[in-house]
C-alpha cells in the first residue's frame, strides 16, 4: 500500500499562564493511499490539534507531514475536515453550500451536487437552508458538500458526537456505504470506540498529554462489521485497557 | 386573532391615556392645551391641504438621502475594517471619539459648512446613522465563527468568492442590525434638525405651530406622526430580519 499521510516528529505545545503546555510530543505514523484509520484517545489529548496540524490548519512547532510525499503547508481541497460542530454555512441553501467548493467555470457542476445531494439521501432539500434540516441532515450536507469537490482524504474529527446514538450508527452505515463507492483516505478522531471499531482498517490509541501513539491495532474484520461479535467485543476491550478503563466482560 | 389578544393589553394603555388626556384637559379647561379630538381635527386639517404630506415627504426624503450615503459609505467601510486588521486599529479609535457626540452638536458647523437648506438635514443625519453602522458590520466580521472560515479556506475558493459567500452573508446579521439603529437615529436627527432652519418636515411644522398662534394640536398631531413613522421604518427593517438568508442569525 502506498503511503498517503506521512507523519513525522510532530510536536506542539501552547503558551498558558502556567508555562508552557506541550499538547503533542514526538508523534510519528503513516497512513495508507486508501487506508481508514481512528485516532482514540482520552478527552483533551490533543486529538484535535493534532487533526488541524494534519490538514493543514495549523503549523507544528517540531516535525512535519507530508502527503502525497509533498510537505503540508495548509489547508487544501484534497483534503476536506468534518468536524463535530459542522461547518455547512447557514446562510447558504444545501445546493448552494455543495456548489461552493467547485469551481465556477466548472462545466457540471450543477449535476455534480445534485448527483452528491441524492448520494447522501438530500435529494428534494436543494433550496433548503441548513436551519430548516436536522441534526443528520445537517450532517449528510457536510458530508456530500466534502465528498463533491473529490477529495482525496477525509479528516474527520468526532463526526457523529453530535448526534443522538441511534442517529451516529445511521450515519456510520452511510458513511461506509459512500466509501464502499468512492475509495478515499480517511483520518477519523473519535472517543467512540466501537464507532472506531466499526469503521476503521486501524486504529491508534494515543496517550493522555503529550500525546504520543501508546498502541496500534489492525482491525481484520470484514464489512459489514458486528460490533456485537464476540472478537470485536474482545478488540475493544483491548483498546479500552490501553485507554485506562477496564471492563468485565 | 392572536396577534390581536396581544397587542389588546398596549391598545387599552394607549385608550386609557387618551381618555385621560382627555378628561384633564376637560376639566382644567386649558385655553391652549388641545383635546384629542382638536388634534385629530388638525391632522385632518393639515392632510387635508396637503402641507402635511409635503411635511411627511420632505422629512422621508432628508433621511433617505442621508441614511442611504451612510449606508453606502459604512457597510464597505465596516467590513474593510472587520477584514483587515491594521484598517481597524488605525480607524477605530477615531470613530469611537466621534460617536458618542451627538448629532445635534454638529449643528453650528453642518449650517456653517452647508446653509439652511436641505444639505445640513441630510449631512447631521449621515453623521448620526453612520456610525451605529460602522460598528456594528467591523463587529459582524470579527464574531464570523473560524469554522466556517476555516471551511472556506479548506476550499480553497477565491477572494471574491470567499467575500460573496462567506463574509458578507455572514456579517449581514449584523449589517441589518447596524441598519435598524442607524435609521431609528437618522429619524431622530431629522426632526431635531428640521427645528432649526428650514421651511418643510415634520421638524419644521412642530416648531412653526408653535411660533405662528400657538397650535398645539398641531404641535401634538406632529409628534405623534413622528411617532408611527418611525415606527412604520422599524417594522421595515423587521422585515429584512425575516429573510431566509439572516434567519439562521435571528432563529435561536
Amino acid at each position: 500500500m502506498l503511503t498517503k499521510i506521512s507523519v513525522r516528529g510532530i510536536g506542539k505545545g501552547f503558551a498558558t499562564d502556567k508555562g508552557r503546555l506541550d499538547v503533542i510530543q514526538d508523534l510519528n505514523f503513516d497512513v495508507g493511499d486508501g487506508e481508514f484509520v481512528a485516532i482514540v484517545g482520552p478527552s483533551g489529548c490533543g486529538k484535535t490539534t493534532l487533526m488541524n496540524i494534519i490538514a493543514g490548519f495549523l503549523a507544528p512547532d517540531t516535525g512535519g507531514v507530508h502527503v502525497n510525499g509533498v510537505v503540508r503547508n495548509g489547508p487544501n481541497r484534497k483534503g476536506v475536515m468534518i468536524t463535530q460542530q459542522g461547518s455547512v454555512f447557514p446562510w447558504l441553501t444545501v445546493r448552494q453550500n455543495l456548489l461552493f467548493g467547485l469551481p465556477d467555470d466548472m462545466p457540471n457542476r450543477e449535476a455534480l451536487a445534485a448527483e452528491y445531494a441524492d448520494l447522501v439521501g438530500l435529494k428534494g432539500f436543494d433550496n433548503n437552508f441548513p436551519h430548516e434540516l436536522s441534526g443528520g441532515m445537517l450532517k449528510r450536507a457536510e458530508i456530500a458538500r466534502a465528498l463533491v469537490v473529490k477529495p482525496e482524504i477525509l479528516y474527520m474529527d468526532e463526526p457523529f458526537s453530535a448526534l443522538d446514538a441511534l442517529m451516529s450508527l445511521r450515519m456510520q452505515n452511510e458513511l461506509l456505504r459512500i466509501l464502499a463507492k468512492e475509495k478515499h483516505t480517511v483520518m477519523l478522531i473519535t472517543h467512540d470506540v466501537e464507532e472506531a471499531i466499526h469503521l476503521a482498517d486501524r486504529i491508534l490509541v494515543l496517550s493522555p498529554r503529550p500525546a504520543r501513539i501508546k498502541a496500534e491495532f489492525k482491525v481484520p474484520f470484514a464489512h459489514p462489521r458486528k460490533v456485537s461479535s464476540p472478537d470485536a467485543q474482545a478488540l475493544r476491550v483491548a483498546i479500552l485497557k490501553e485507554l485506562g478503563v477496564t471492563e468485565s466482560v | 386573532m392572536k396577534k390581536l389578544k396581544q397587542s389588546l393589553p398596549s391598545i387599552v394603555v394607549m385608550a386609557v391615556l387618551i381618555a385621560v388626556w382627555w378628561i384633564v384637559v376637560v376639566a382644567t379647561d386649558s385655553a391652549i392645551f388641545p383635546t384629542p379630538k382638536a388634534v385629530v381635527l388638525g391632522t385632518l386639517e393639515l392632510a387635508n391641504d396637503g402641507t402635511l404630506w409635503e411635511h411627511i415627504g420632505a422629512s422621508l426624503m432628508r433621511v433617505g438621502l442621508g441614511f442611504g450615503l451612510a449606508v453606502l459609505f459604512a457597510i464597505p467601510l465596516g467590513l474593510w475594517m472587520g477584514w483587515v486588521h491594521g484598517a481597524f486599529v488605525t480607524l477605530n479609535p477615531l470613530f469611537q471619539i466621534l460617536r458618542p457626540i451627538s448629532p445635534i452638536a454638529w449643528i453650528p458647523i453642518a449650517i456653517l459648512w452647508f446653509g439652511v437648506g436641505n444639505a445640513s438635514p441630510i449631512y447631521l443625519i449621515f453623521i448620526a446613522s453612520v456610525f451605529p453602522m460602522i460598528v456594528q458590520t467591523t463587529a459582524g466580521v470579527h464574531t464570523i465563527e473560524k469554522r466556517f472560515l476555516r471551511a472556506a479556506d479548506n476550499f480553497g475558493v477565491s477572494r471574491k468568492k470567499l467575500f460573496l459567500q462567506v463574509v458578507f452573508p455572514a456579517t449581514l446579521p449584523q449589517i441589518i442590525v447596524g441598519m435598524r439603529v442607524g435609521l431609528g437615529v437618522a429619524w431622530l436627527v431629522v426632526v431635531a434638525a428640521e427645528m432649526i432652519a428650514l421651511h418643510s418636515g415634520l421638524g419644521y411644522l412642530i416648531i412653526d405651530s408653535r411660533n405662528a398662534g400657538n397650535r398645539y394640536d398641531l404641535v401634538i398631531a406632529g409628534m405623534i406622526i413622528i411617532g408611527l413613522i418611525g415606527l412604520a421604518l422599524d417594522g421595515i427593517m423587521r422585515m429584512l430580519e425575516g429573510m431566509k438568508i439572516v434567519r439562521w442569525r435571528y432563529a435561536h
